[in-house]
């Protein structure tokens, strides 16, 4: 997907935080926002919320997942845009809500949501057009691409486009970019050592890169990520794209 | 008890829910490029290893003798009653050369030779496929299966215009879909393996080298 | 009520812990995903091949009752004889009769995935028949006495220093090497004998074209090859799903399986047997048989969704992909077929009670569905399982519900309260981020994410409040 469906910058759209950034991140939440309003759009984030039920779809638990479902459906009456600094929970949403109801009387009304979930970095991009101006001091990043954002949101190069045109930012690819980070949720826990494994192994190949920062567009990765890091005592930072990008071309600046 | 096992599966498998019958969504083998055929299939074949020299009809035997000479063959395994074993045992007549031995008896009273003494075989080819490197090899009551296959060194005599884009072309062309042979075969360089720690080596099983005389006339 | 197995985990966690295994595989894995990568240059070229490939296979599997019938009728019209076997001990009998009416004692072998899910070599040597492994990989484990890892590359846990030692103990007058040249010289060398003395020949299929009634056969080595053509009597064995309409119909699979596999354009050799020696022919065996196996398909291919397994061509791409695999190897997975088409088949073969811990060695990722070459969705059917762990939709599945447990149960009641009620989920995060931080790093869940990681911070505000205090809107 490259091409936006949407006829030019929506006046207005709905912010879907996830609940993970709600509990553990919300200053990263709050960066989305942010610069989704400089990038020109009214943000609108319903109290009504919560999760995308991801956790118990994905270890086989539908009628759970789809009660949490409707919720989130309620939330978001209106017609616009509904935009996820996640490409895992906006994945959830867009591939698998479908699959959720398949065969229940609601299932053109998902649809029809479905088709409003975007991700945070790709609907920058392809609809808001955003400009960035950099303000930074020089610095060596690395990114962290999630398995859903890729895979189901099809989001690969749009966050890494972002941090290229960032003048004073260097992007330094780590080996094995491309392979999962070991959070999958409940995975981490049902299987914790394979877990630990992926995320050493991806903490080991973060360092070699010789970044300062890694970066995601995922928080679940990053909690994951960076949770390994700080118990290894990694030399590196890790936080959300939008925290980062919004540093970079100046917190509050207008 | 297995014609009750075939009932019963054929049964289960038709009272199974029925699923819609997809077309084949067009897909083309062919690789866009100006190379011609046999530059295309001499590229691959040589990727892996395969070796490929030209000649002609009138320099075949000459060519034969010169491969056997570097490859320092003490004996072929060829078929008698075909083109190329007449050539061969014309060019011989002449000038002997390497022992020749036919393969005109059943297996069971070679075996030990050809398993064990032969050191080069030759066979003919129905052809090539460029987009994948492979020699067509249609053994026959003439040229039996074993003889491209139990001889450490293969040698494939191919007629460079008898080459195909495709194996689907191949299929069509050859009539290979109306009532095949007992065996044919595709021959895309020499046997090998990457069984021991993903290393590439050659010869475990079938030929360690092969060489395809492309007749260009 | 049945018991329900954790080996998988267990002993997943044991193959962690071997450095040796952990090098290997990473290492082979590597080289194999950047080979397959360098094959498909174009992704729309991959794409239109994926397609067409997963058309040539639904078009058969929506067919597959009348075309495994025309396959039978062209291959007896070609010499053939044909067995269908329900049961993998039905399949080894079958085969044992053949065996003793041809008074057969020692059978060599090309790879037969088929014939590893039937313990079949072990029958035969309960039975008195020697069953001889010739593709190099499955001699080198059958020297060990062990299974296959991968399905492509059986041997690949073994490092060449270990294999230089093994042939040292088990073959004859070899001496200590761990150079693959010479490795692989001294297999050709006791391999070339057994081949020649072998009583029969034995191989797995493909693919199987109905409307020439041909086997085709791919290799690299060449002993499928030795194995199907050099014995005097051949045995082939394969699953019922393996048919397909039109002998041309397998250049886009080859091509499709082989630059999956191994990176190749096509395996050396693709072996096309149409029928056993005829008339005068000098070589070829002089009796071909073929055993079809259902072995659990015809269940998998009874249920729409999970039928698209069936499309599987066992190329490994899943397993080559797979995250977990690389760093667990083959054998952690316990039956045949490992990685994510084994957490697929297995479960379902062996029925979710005895093999369904291995449903939660993805975690999904999606890299197994991204590179299936015939468009399994893998993940999609892992999840599919995991419901019909818990909660099974009628019989589709053995074992079907034999997970459910009525911790989890609770457990997700009390997630599904508080996440479909807005009240609830902000009264429910409010205590969390009180007393979450306070929780003591050993309670379950926690002790297991804080044995490499550190503990997450709850942050002390939601994001909602702080949202209103900046005046972004509630609608």
């Amino acid at each position: 997907m490259s091409k936006s469906p949407l006829p030019g910058r929506p006046e207005t759209v709905y912010y879907f935080p996830t609940c993970l950034v709600d509990l553990f991140y919300p200053e990263a939440g709050m960066a989305g926002i942010e610069l989704l309003q400089r990038a020109g759009t009214n943000v609108v984030m319903p109290d009504r919320q919560s999760c995308c039920g991801q956790p118990a779809r994905n270890c086989g638990y539908y009628e759970e997942a789809r009660a949490v479902a409707r919720t989130q459906l309620a939330a978001f009456p209106k017609d616009w845009p509904i935009v996820v600094p996640s490409g895992s929970c906006a994945g959830m949403m867009k591939k698998h809500y479908p699959e959720l109801f398949a065969g229940q009387p609601e299932l053109p009304k998902i649809q029809a949501f479905c088709d409003r979930v975007f991700e945070l970095t790709w609907f920058l991009v392809h609809v808001m057009d955003i400009k960035l101006v950099d303000k930074g001091e020089p610095v060596k990043v690395t990114w962290h691409g999630s398995c859903h954002s890729m895979r189901e949101m099809g989001v690969i190069e749009e966050p890494k486009d972002l941090l290229r045109s960032l003048a004073n930012v260097t992007l330094v690819e780590a080996e094995y970019e491309k392979e999962c980070c070991g959070f999958g949720g409940t995975f981490s826990v049902r299987l914790p050592e394979v877990s630990g494994a992926m995320v050493t192994d991806k903490v080991s190949n973060i360092v070699a890169t010789g970044a300062t920062e890694v970066v995601s567009g995922d928080m679940g990765c990053m909690m994951n990520i960076s949770g390994a890091m700080k118990k290894a005592k990694a030399p590196v930072k890790g936080r959300h794209i939008a925290e980062f990008l919004l540093e970079r071309i100046g917190k509050g600046d207008a | 008890m297995s014609n009750n096992a075939r009932s019963a599966i054929l049964e289960r498998l038709r009272k199974a829910p029925k699923k819609p019958i997809p077309d084949l969504p067009p897909w083309s083998p062919y690789v866009t490029t100006t190379e011609s055929a046999f530059d295309r299939f001499r590229r691959m074949i040589t990727a892996v290893k395969g070796e490929v020299i030209e000649t002609s009809r009138a320099n075949l035997a000459a060519t034969i003798r010169q491969v056997l000479a570097d490859k320092q063959a003490s004996n072929l395994l060829y078929a008698p009653n075909t083109d190329i074993g007449k050539t061969l045992d014309k060019a011989w007549a002449a000038e002997p050369g390497p022992r020749l031995v036919p393969y005109d008896k059943p297996i069971e009273d070679l075996k030990s030779v050809i398993v064990n003494d032969i050191d080069a075989g030759i066979t003919s080819t129905m052809g090539a496929i460029a987009d994948t490197g492979s020699l067509i090899v249609w053994p026959s009551v003439d040229e039996p299966r074993l003889m491209s296959l139990v001889p450490p060194i293969h040698i494939a005599v191919l007629e460079v215009s008898k080459m195909f884009d495709s194996f689907p072309e191949a299929v069509a062309k050859l009539g290979w879909n109306k009532k095949p042979p007992g065996n044919t075969l595709l021959i895309s360089g020499p046997s090998k393996t990457a069984d021991i720690e993903g290393i590439l080596c050659f010869g475990v099983h079938g030929p360690k080298q092969l060489v395809v005389l492309a007749i260009t006339d | 009520m049945a018991q329900i197995s954790h080996d998988f985990e267990h002993a997943a966690i044991k193959a962690l812990g071997n450095k040796q295994l952990r090098t290997n595989f990473r290492r082979v894995m590597t080289g194999l995903i950047n080979k397959r990568a360098a094959l498909f240059p174009d992704p729309d070229e991959l794409q239109a091949l994926r397609a067409r490939g997963a058309a040539i296979k639904d078009r058969a599997l929506a067919k597959l009752p009348d075309l495994l019938v025309q396959l039978e009728q062209n291959l007896i019209a070609n010499g053939f004889h044909v067995h269908w076997a329900e049961s993998v001990d039905e399949g080894n009998k079958i085969i044992l009769d053949i065996l003793r009416k041809a008074n057969a004692r020692t059978i060599i072998k090309g790879k037969s995935m088929v014939s590893e899910e039937m313990h079949f070599n072990h029958f035969l040597e309960e039975n008195g028949v020697q069953a001889l492994e010739s593709d190099l990989g499955e001699y080198i484990i059958q020297l060990a006495g062990e299974g296959p890892s991968h399905i492509v590359m059986p041997a690949i846990h073994k490092n060449k220093d270990e294999i230089g030692r093994l042939f040292q103990e088990k073959i004859a007058g070899q001496p200590y090497t761990e150079d693959p040249d010479e490795l692989t010289d001294a297999a050709r060398r006791v391999l070339r004998q057994l081949f020649a003395n072998a009583d029969c020949g034995f191989s797995g299929v493909n693919f199987a074209a109905a409307d020439t009634g041909s086997l085709v056969l791919m290799s690299n080595e060449g002993n499928g090859r030795m194995s199907t053509h050099l014995p005097s009597m051949h045995i082939a064995l394969m699953g019922v799903e393996k048919v397909i309409e039109r002998l041309e119909d397998v250049a886009p699979l080859i091509s499709l399986a082989c630059r999956s596999a191994t990176g190749q354009a096509i395996t050396t050799y693709v072996n096309i047997i149409s029928g056993p020696r005829r008339g005068n022919e000098k070589d070829g065996p002089k009796e071909v048989h073929l055993v079809l196996l259902d072995n659990g398909r015809t269940k998998i291919y009874n249920d729409p969704e999970l039928r698209q397994g069936l499309r599987c061509i066992r190329c490994a791409a899943c397993m080559n992909h797979c995250p977990v695999y690389t760093r667990i190897g083959g054998h952690a997975y316990q039956y045949t077929y490992p990685g994510p088409i084994g957490e697929i088949l297995n479960p379902q073969m062996q029925g979710i009670e005895k093999a369904g811990d291995v449903l939660h060695a993805s975690s999904l990722c999606g890299r197994c569905s991204e590179v299936c070459p015939v468009k399994i969705p893998l993940a999609e059917l892992i999840v599919r399982l995991r419901r019909e762990a818990i909660r099974p939709a009628g019989t589709a599945v053995k074992g079907g519900g034999s997970r459910n447990s009525s911790v989890e149960n609770v457990v997700w009641f009390g997630w599904k309260t508080m996440y479909a009620s807005p009240l609830l989920y902000r009264w429910g995060t409010w205590w969390l981020r009180k007393i979450g931080n306070l929780l003591p790093s050993g309670i379950p869940l926690l002790k297991q994410w804080t044995s490499v990681r550190s503990k997450p911070q709850f942050a002390s505000r939601s994001i909602y409040d702080l949202a209103r205090e900046r005046g972004i809107r509630d609608e």
